[in-house]
């Protein structure tokens, strides 16, 4: 056999076994899936479990098409949705400016420190009641809930990010006389990027966790309504359909980021 | 009157703990079409002094100037390459050379012209929509010097351009940016810390010496070697002559090296 067949045919083979794992990956998180579902109806049929309690799947499925039908549940879905995408944006957008404002000036970034760092480990939740009595029990204190409990950690590392460029690269934009606006778009924004998107990343679970904890404040309606509703009146059905809506709904919200990653983050 | 004038330039860093002087006492001209080295170990204050002389840091005392006129106060006087290529890894090839155009608001066509036509002349075809990670170290760092060359700089100042290349790829690299440089007519300055470089690719050599910085001694290159590339320069027989005298020299600078 020449060598050139050789290394053709073992790159086959290579890539035929990498394919291998691949469907082996692919059964055994099928299997958990079914057999996390299977055995949570199974026990819940048997009264392993207390069925009032923990639901099953097939009470899920049904109250799930029931709600589909009577539309509960749309409008329910979009009204957190729109929640927690307003928060997402609101706190990633704010966060970067605010580190823009740092980086503009070292003076206020010195002056600010301090507030960072206690705003920083502040449990944000804990400011629910007061935005509620600031704000009004309605839609805008949840999304300032889902806003201000990613902004303050987006602030601090996006400006980290900003500061740890290489400053040989600003070195280069001065020698063609930049000025400091174009050393920002140019060099600081950009090189920042992959750390922006990481913190996107984060940010889409924290925006759920202060819509839904705003939600059990103040809301009538909302998935996170559903929840403190469905505990309420013991109903663990309603629970554990929301709770499924919601890991539906972010972790598409958090593929939707991994799709802006690829479409930003060009040279990788 | 000089094109380039350095004049009793002082300077010294303030930091918490200390206040080193860097440079002391720094005076020296550079003729036009001239191609200058500033050669010593390292912490003598070479890179200060082509900060100072880019405009990039004002000096404690004393002066630059260029054309008569203090540093820093026309745009696109001075080209500054340095030690590595810092090509921005998330432009393109393409993005990278205009770089300098873009900043200076100087994006027109005949000018993105000569940037394209330089980056072929220097040898690389085909790589404008590349990103630099793609490209080897010698490729890049001529991207580089396109990047620096593209806003026609009247001064090229070049930070030990070569020493992070291979051994081959840096006398390739001599070659090419001597020429290209003589075929523009540019004035130079290289800073490095290989005497052979520096005597192969300048016409005069400043030995700079540490704590603080001064101007040790200068060296006038003999003409038959200032005709040459840098690459025959360094076969020529007058090349170890003047090898060896500063060779001596910067031995007696630092003395206390113990090998
Ligand atoms: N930004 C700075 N702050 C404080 N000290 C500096 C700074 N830059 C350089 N120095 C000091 O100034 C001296 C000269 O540095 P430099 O100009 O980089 O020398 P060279 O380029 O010849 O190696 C060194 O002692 C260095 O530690
Ligand atoms: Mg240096």
């Amino acid at each position: 056999m020449n060598p050139k067949n050789n290394t053709e045919l073992l790159h086959k083979e290579y890539l035929r076994s990498l394919n291998r794992e691949k469907i082996w990956v692919r059964f055994y998180q099928i299997l958990i899936f079914i057999f996390v579902f299977a055995g949570w109806e199974i026990a819940s049929k048997l009264r392993w479990i207390d069925p009032l309690i923990f639901s099953s799947p097939s009470k899920v499925w049904a109250l799930f098409i029931d709600k589909i039908q009577d539309g509960s549940l749309l409008f329910d879905l979009s009204f957190t949705l729109s929640e927690t995408i307003l928060g997402f944006i609101l706190g990633t957008i704010l966060g970067t400016l605010l580190a823009a404002l740092l980086w503009w000036s070292p003076m206020l970034s010195k002056i600010l420190d301090p507030y960072l760092v206690v705003l920083n480990s502040m449990p944000k939740v804990a400011l629910g009641p007061i935005l509620i009595v600031a704000l009004g029990p309605s839609f805008t204190s949840i999304v300032a809930m889902g806003t201000i409990i990613s902004v303050i950690i987006t602030t601090i590392v996006v400006y980290t990010s900003f500061r740890e460029l290489d400053p040989n690269y600003i070195k280069v934009l001065q020698t063609f006389g930049g000025t400091r606006y174009q050393i920002f778009k140019e060099a600081i924004l950009p090189s920042s990027f992959p750390v922006i998107i990481s913190t996107l990343k984060v940010n889409v679970g924290l925006s759920w966790v202060g819509v839904i904890v705003g939600e059990f404040l103040v809301a009538s309606k909302g998935l996170g309504y559903m929840i403190i509703y469905g505990f309420q009146v013991f109903n663990f059905t309603l629970v554990m359909l929301s709770l499924l809506v919601i890991a539906v709904l972010a972790t598409i919200m958090y593929q939707l980021v991994e799709l802006l990653e690829k479409k930003l983050i060009k040279n990788n | 009157m000089e094109f380039l004038k350095v004049d009793d330039v002082y300077h010294t860093y303030f930091t918490k703990k200390s206040a080193v002087t860097a440079l002391s006492n720094i005076t020296l001209d550079v003729a036009e079409g001239e191609f200058v080295s500033f050669l010593g170990p390292s912490g003598c204050g070479k890179t200060t002094l082509l900060s100072i002389i880019a405009g990039l840091i004002t000096p404690t005392s004393g002066t630059a100037q260029l054309e008569g006129k203090k540093v820093g106060t026309i745009d696109n006087e001075i080209g500054y390459m340095l030690q590595q290529d810092y090509l921005f890894p998330w432009k393109t090839i393409e993005e990278n050379i205009l770089l300098g155009l873009k900043i200076s608001h100087n994006l027109k066509k005949d000018k993105i012209d000569y940037a394209r036509n330089l980056l072929e002349q220097i040898g690389l075809k085909n790589v404008d929509s590349l990103f630099p990670k793609q490209l080897s170290g010698g490729m890049r760092q001529r991207v580089a010097l396109v990047r620096t060359l593209a806003t026609e700089p009247k001064l090229l100042m070049l930070d030990e351009p070569f020493s992070a290349l291979d051994y081959q790829t840096k006398l390739n690299l001599e070659d090419l940016v001597s020429n290209t440089l003589k075929a523009f007519n540019k004035t130079a300055i290289l800073v490095t810390h290989d005497i052979g470089e520096a005597i192969a690719m300048s016409d005069r050599v400043f030995l700079f010496s540490p704590s603080p910085g001064h101007i040790h001694k200068t060296f006038h290159i003999p003409k038959e070697l200032r005709e040459l590339t840098p690459f025959q320069a360094r076969n020529h027989e007058s090349y170890s002559t003047i090898f060896q005298t500063i060779w001596k020299e910067l031995e007696s600078i630092e003395p206390e090296e113990q090998y």
